[in-house]
This record gives C-alpha cells, structure tokens and sequence, in this order.
C-alpha cells in the first residue's frame, strides 16, 4: 500500500505499527499523550493505546531516560520523546552514562531497548536551544547507535526498525523536514537499519549527508547537473556505525567526497568521514576530503541561521573547490 | 551531633532496640519477630562487617583498586536487606555490601568490581539486586521506571502479598541534592509507584556533612512531593526491619512510594582513597562508636539469654574463615583480556568494532610471533 505521508504522519504511523505489534513497546515524553506531541507526532496514540502506554512525562528529561532505563529492566521496550535537541543535555548523563553502558557492564545480559527520539536541526526560525543538531556527542558514545531519517519512507522504516532493536537508538528527526511529504510503501521490505543509500547517482563527486541536509544535497545534485556535473548523494541514514562500505565505493568510484552536515565542523561527522574515507580510498582520491558544515559559533540568532546553516550555493562552493584539485 | 537535624532526631527517631540492647516500645513501629531471627541478623552484620574489613586490608595491599566501605551501616543494610520479599529488587549505590548479602550475591562480585575485573559480575535480574551505580542518585530513576514498568504488569495492589512487588532504592544523604533523586521523587509521586526510597544518612557526603546538603530532617522532605516520611535509627536492625517492612507492604498494596531516613554513621572513610581525619573530629567517632548496630544486639541476645559465649565465638570464627577463603578467591579471579571485551558493547556487533577488534588481534598476534 503506497500513501502520500509527511514524515510526521510517517513517523506516527511507524510508532502505530510498533505499538501495535508489541504490547511492551511504550512511549513516554512531554506532552505526547493528550497533545500528540508539540509536533503531533504522538497524535491520536494515547487515546487509541491508554495511558499507560502512550505516558505523559513530568517535565524532567533525566527523569523521562532514567525511569525508561527502569522500564527496560523489566522487559518494556521504551521511545522516549526529547521535545527539542537543546532540552537533551539534562538527559545527557542518563544516556552516555547508563543507558549507553549497561549491556557491557553486565557483560551483556542487561539489554537497553530504547529508543530516544529527537527532533534536531535548525531552519525553522526557532528561539534558542531549538535548532541544535549534536548528534556527534552520541555518535562518540560507545554502545549507543545513532540513526537519522531524511524522508518519509525511511521515518516510517525506521522508527520500527530502531524500537525493534536490541540496543539503544538515538533517533534524529530533522523537524525542518517534518511537513514534507512523500510516498511511503507500507508493504515494501526495508532495508537494513544500519545501512547507508545511494540518493541519486553520479559519477563526478560523492556528497556524504545524512538528515535534513540530504534533501539541500539532492538540490545541490539537480543544480550542478545543469552545469554538466554529475554529483551522487549518498544518505548515510545511520550515523553510529557508519555503513563506510558503501561510501567508499562510491568515493572509489568518483575519486572526491564533500561530507554535508548542519552540525559544527570541528570534530564533527564530517571529521570521522574525511579520516576514514582518507583511509580507505586514498589511492582513489583525486582531492582531499571537504567539509560544509554548520560554523564553530554556537547557534546563531534565528534571523541569521540562513547564513549559518549550508545551502545549495555553500555546497555546490564546496564542489568547486574538490573539482578544481 | 549539633545541628537542627541531629537535635530533633532525639525525638523523632523511630527507634526499637536501644544503643545499650534495650527493646523499647514504638507508637507506630513494631517487631513481632522472634530472637532466632534476631540472632540471624547478627549473624548477617558480623559477616558483613568481616567481609568489609576484609575488602579494606585487600586494598591496603593493593589487590583492589579501591574500596567503598559500609562500616557502620550493617544494621540499615541487613534490617532494610531482610525486609524484602522474594519478588522484590532492590537499586543499591556502591556501598550496599550488606544488601547484597541479603540478597544471596556472592561477595566475590563485589571484590571483582572493586579490583577492576569487571563492571558488575552478578546476575542483577536472577538476585533482584542491580549493578551498583557509581554516578551518585542515578539508580533512583532506574527503581523508580522499574516501579513504574512493575505498575503497568499489575503487579501492585492485586492483595496477593506473595504476588505483589516493591522497588527499593538506595541513596545516600549527598544524593538528596541530585536532580536525578529529586526527579525520582516527582515521577513516583507522580504515578504512585511501588517504591520505597531509602536514604542512608550517614552524615558525611567524603567531606561535606549533611547540613551542607539540607537545612531540615531528610525525611521531611518527602512531604513536600506528597508521600510520606520517617527517620528510623540506622543503627537499630529491628526498627529499619520494621519500618522498611511498613515501607513495602504499603508500596506493594498500591498506596505508593515512602521515604526512610536511616540515620546512621560512616564510620570508615568514604573509599579507601578519602582521609576522613582531614574534615572531622575523633570525638564524633567515639560518638557514634557507642551506637554501634551490632553491639548492641550482642548486648541484647546476651541480656536476653539468647546468644552466649560460644555462639558469638562461633559467629566470629565462622567470619573468618569465609573471610580467609575470600581472600584466596580475590586474589585467583582472572584478569580482564581487552580482546574479550569488543563483543559486549551492543547486543547486534557493529561492523566497525569487528573490525578495531579484528586490527587489535592482529597486533597482539605480532607480541606471539616475536622469536623466542
């Protein structure tokens, strides 16, 4: 069955389905039983599953990790919603010093299923602490793994694919996306959770994105076509593991890579990518790995994030730049 | 001790068996048992406090990295420990060594975590007792979801006390300045969870006492998140069985989470790393020495005819030999190999750590393949 979603629509159907199939999956956060979520992605979910699956957190985002940590314990299959990615640092130390540890501590016969979802990434016009994009924090965390949907297809994939998972997930969603709508096949197979794709494919340069940013690479892609450049976009979809197979294959076969993300530069992904494709490809590199990324200044003022965040025209700077090597 | 807190424990100390082993009488509080079982417990602390002493000297001579000691706190550890039922788990700090004996963990486990062999060895799940957790209140939360999560199995208030299930957190009195315990007590206040806070207040966070940490009773606080709570004598076995055991029944019934300040006393430092001379003064020690848990039930069961001589020789001969086999089992548990440990990160392996790991074996191989 194939049906016109936006990716929140997607994502509420995927948490519908995962509610459906397991009665410990549980979903707890901010607002998202009565309200649906400030984004609705939670819509309609507590009043169909009841309160005790669909929960009504106290405003206190340790506590929301914490107690999931508890529920775990016990069998139940946590999602846990951070409302916006500013609010996860309270939650910080529960995820990078429980949630992510306890299945090595106990040499691995406590399992974290939870799943915690984040809508990241800025371009909404959002007042402070709404518009981060610190997935690098997690993705340096051993024992977590970190995915990010960039369509509706994939949101509704893998918001399933992350709840089924043993380990714990950090699920980025790129709110700037949320609205846009796309076909979701509900009956065609997924591929694995941990894989990379290939976006569009072309010959001349890989753009490495992931998240919001595919869809500006893609732009990208269609812009320099015009100029008779032939640019594949790879969308990394889980960034912790990273599925380097198929990034550098495609780096192998292009011979450049310009690594796309709305995150700070220094030692963001785009830094692990560069190293690893540096590596792995080094015979194969026409020029060296390029970074566009968000700059090292915190976030700026809403009504400079345009300049801030990268574009089609930073990108496609940045792809002169690799072809003029 | 000087303080508001210390003054109004005189009258607000749930307390059943005087420092001197003197049964008194309590409103509220009660212990219906017999003194078979009081001699159990006895037995309980004597051991706890020899394996603890034990663990001390083994750091001393550098066989663990370091040592969290319980000296001092058997009676809040063995009265709360023995209070639970066979379906109830506890969340413990790092120093619930008595606890953990209760609950049947072999001591080892907790040597092993202290040497560096490991990060927690025991079955938490088959012994309802957690892996100790070092980030000071973060296991509050973890007991507090687990409430929650036993809430939802409707395992709370079906009138089956065999069925039934309570959480049991522990904490200290420096954990109650942690967002983490604060946010515990809103989300089972909240819910009404099956759990049953139990704070050891044992005076000193390493340096700072407990007027650094509240201007009131600890206990006192739980009324302002809408559940009750009660100061028990820490060092009275009897009264944190009783009150611990009120504690559970209610959480188990469905009336919702307590609060037990057990007022008791670090007597040791607070790791074998700490030097306690430093911020207080001897006099408290000798203070708090005459309150000591386990002699006053000594002095109890002899008043009372029902410990002599030979059983308390026996008890101690008993401590020291398991202490002595301890040792011997400290010292044979096998060291970690990094190799072993790539393959206990996730429950799905990545790619990426077979790798790092295939790359770490291939340069040990070249230590093996080095001519002799």
């Amino acid at each position: 069955m194939i049906s016109k979603l936006t990716m929140i629509k997607a994502l509420n159907a995927g948490l519908r389905r995962a509610l459906e199939a397991d009665p410990k999956v549980v979903i707890a956060g901010e607002d998202v039983g009565k309200l649906g979520g400030v984004f609705r992605v939670t819509e309609g979910l507590q009043k169909d599953f009841g309160e005790h699956r669909v929960i009504d957190s106290p405003l206190a985002e340790s506590g929301i990790i914490g107690t999931a940590v508890g529920m775990a314990l016990r069998g139940y299959r946590p999602v846990c919603e951070i409302q916006f990615d500013g609010f996860v640092f309270p939650a910080f130390d529960q995820i990078v010093s429980q949630v992510a540890r306890l299945h090595f501590r106990s040499q691995g016969r406590l399992l974290m299923p939870i799943v915690i979802r984040i809508p990241y990434g800025g371009g909404i016009g959002a007042v402070e602490h709404h518009s981060e994009s610190p997935e690098a924090l997690f993705c340096h965390t051993p024992g977590l793994k970190v995915v990010t949907c960039s369509n509706p297809a994939d949101a509704y994939w893998m918001i399933q694919q992350a709840i089924a998972s043993d380990d714990p997930i950090i699920f980025f969603e790129p709110k700037r996306r949320y609205h846009e709508r796309a076909d979701v096949d509900e009956s065609a197979p997924p591929p694995p959770l941990h894989s990379a794709r290939i976006a569009r494919s072309g010959s001349d340069l890989t753009l490495v994105a992931y998240g919001p940013m595919v869809k500006t690479c893609l732009d990208a892609a269609e812009a320099a076509a015009s100029e008779g450049r032939d640019l594949e976009v790879i969308d990394l979809r889980s960034l912790s593991p990273l599925d380097l197979a198929l990034v550098a294959e495609s780096v192998q076969k292009t011979g450049r890579a310009v690594t796309v993300h709305e995150a700070p530069l220094n030692l963001g992904l785009g830094a692990e990518l560069a190293a690893r494709i540096s590596e792995q490809c080094f015979y194969s590199l026409e020029a060296p790995v390029l970074r566009v990324g968000g700059f090292d200044t915190p976030y700026p003022p809403s009504r400079a994030e345009e300049e801030y965040l990268p574009d089609l025209d930073r990108v496609l700077d940045m792809v002169d730049r690799s072809l003029a090597y | 001790m000087s303080d508001a807190s210390g003054a109004s424990a005189e009258v607000e100390l749930v307390q059943l068996l005087t420092p001197e082993g003197l049964r008194v009488e309590h409103p509220l509080y009660s212990f219906d048992g017999d003194d078979e079982q009081i001699r159990g417990w006895y037995h309980d602390m004597v051991l706890t406090r020899r394996i603890d002493a034990e663990a001390t000297a083994l750091q001393r001579q550098g066989e663990l990295g370091l040592w969290a000691s319980c000296l001092g706190q058997e009676a809040a550890q063995i009265g709360s420990g023995r209070a639970l039922c066979d379906q109830d788990i506890v969340f413990p700090t790092y120093r619930e060594h008595g606890v953990a004996w209760c609950l049947g963990v072999d001591p080892i486990h907790l040597l092993a975590f202290y040497r560096g062999v490991d990060l927690g060895g025991w079955d938490s799940q088959a012994h309802r007792f957690h892996l100790y957790t070092i980030v000071i209140g973060a296991q509050t939360l973890h007991a507090t979801g687990y409430a929650m999560a036993v809430e939802r199995d409707g395992l709370v208030g079906t009138g089956d006390p065999g069925r039934d299930v309570a959480v049991l957190g522990y904490f200290g009195d420096g954990a109650t300045s942690q967002g983490d315990v604060n946010e515990a007590f809103v989300f089972a206040s909240s819910y009404n969870a099956p759990i049953v806070f139990f704070c050891q207040n044992n005076q000193w966070a390493i340096s700072e006492p407990i007027e650094r940490q509240s201007r009131i009773p600890l206990y006192r606080r739980a009324s302002g998140f809408g559940f009750p709570g009660v100061r028990v004598d820490g060092n009275d076995v009897l009264a944190v069985y009783a009150v611990t055991t009120a504690a559970l029944d209610r959480a188990r019934t469905g009336s919702g989470p307590s609060f037990i300040e057990a007022f008791t006393y670090r007597m040791g430092a607070h790791t074998t790393s700490d030097d306690p001379t430093r911020y207080r003064l001897a006099d408290e020690l000798e203070h708090w020495r005459l309150k000591d848990p386990i002699e006053r039930v000594r002095a109890y069961l002899t008043r009372n005819g029902s410990g002599d001589e030979a059983f308390f020789a026996g008890v101690e001969a008993e401590a020291a030999d398991y202490a002595a086999d301890l040792r011997v089992r400290c010292l044979s548990l096998p060291e970690p190999a990094m190799i072993d440990l790539f393959d206990e990160v996730y429950a799905e392996q990545t790619p990426y750590l077979v790798e790092q790991k295939a790359r770490y074996g291939d340069y040990l191989a070249t230590f093996e393949e080095a001519p002799a």
